[in-house]
């Protein structure tokens, strides 16, 4: 299926929580979608038969400065299409629902989202730091992270 | 007579360093190939180990993270004395290609644990890091392991 046909497939299915097709300069094409309904959305991509994404290749963290977004790459064995979905959130206290019972796979990269962007996914499994120590304090990736000075005594 | 003693002692260490396997990086893979048939560190009785209780050498092979630090330290705690350390590589002398601006890097090896060799190179090649084995050997040849303590 081209972009634009899963773009109407899920326009049709969520309305208003599907927001925009972003298709210039972009392969696979990304389809904004509201944070709240990523669940339900993702579940749809996957268990529906004309899409079948069964494959989350990537999901990362983006930050633009005014605000997060989380990104999430997909691809279908099946049908040999790809999609791309990703959904923006605030700047304070940024969070969405987890989809690692939608891709299992999801977990390591989720973990890894909140580890370096500190962004919550709600109801995850297992959502630890994932590459930093445990007492690691704040988010590197964020681009107003200050570094530390010292790390457990060790100049940084 | 004891600088006798002095030179057996010290030619039994130089001869048999034993090295704890312990890469964590791309300078782990030199470090595997000099260790192999075509570059045999054999031949200068460094043999690797894969635990540090039964090590002398150290070599740390690779970028360390402050993750990392605190199972180097407790590595080189496990190792009995007399023993010695190897930092080869950029990322183990200075953190390398990581020294500006990475949070996560510890910014060379000696601020975790002393440092004998310094082996430069990104990653050095096998024959660097025998020269600098060879190194090692020279200075554990001059140590002094008998007679008055100052």
């Amino acid at each position: 299926m081209e972009a634009q046909a899963i773009f109407d497939a899920l326009k049709g299915k969520f309305g208003d929580a599907v927001v925009e097709l972003q298709s210039e300069g972009f392969s696979p094409a990304f389809v904004v979608v509201a944070p709240a309904a990523v669940k339900e959305i993702a579940r749809f991509l996957k268990d529906d038969p004309a899409l079948s994404f069964d494959s989350l290749m990537c999901l990362s963290g983006v930050d633009y400065k005014e605000k997060f977004a989380v990104a999430y790459h997909l691809h279908s064995m099946k049908h040999r299409h790809a999609i791309g979905v990703k959904a923006f959130l605030p700047r304070e206290n940024p969070s969405l629902p987890t989809v690692d019972d939608v891709w299992p796979a999801a977990n390591f990269h989720e973990r890894e989202a909140f580890d370096l962007f500190g962004i919550a996914f709600e109801g995850s499994k297992d959502l630890r730091r994932i590459l930093l120590p445990e007492d690691w304090e704040g988010h590197p990736l964020r681009k107003d992270y200050k570094y530390p000075d010292f790390y457990h005594g060790i100049k940084v | 007579m004891v600088g006798n003693a002095d030179l057996f002692v010290n030619w039994a260490r130089k001869s048999s360093l034993w090295y704890l396997l312990f890469a964590t990086a791309c300078c782990g893979i030199e470090l595997m190939q000099a260790g192999a048939s075509r570059y045999d560190m054999d031949r200068f009785g460094a043999v690797f180990r894969a635990t540090p209780r039964q090590s002398d050498l150290m070599l740390v092979a690779g970028t360390i993270t402050h993750k990392m630090a605190d199972r180097v330290k407790r590595l080189y705690e496990q190792m009995p004395e007399p023993k010695y350390v190897i930092a080869m590589g950029s990322c183990a002398n200075t953190g390398g290609p990581f020294y500006k601006d990475s949070y996560c890097v510890v910014k060379g090896v000696d601020l975790l644990i002393p440092v004998d060799v310094y082996i430069p190179g990104c990653p050095p090649r096998p024959e660097a890091l025998i020269d600098g084995i060879m190194k090692l050997q020279k200075i554990i040849m001059q140590k002094k392991n008998f007679g008055a303590k100052a």
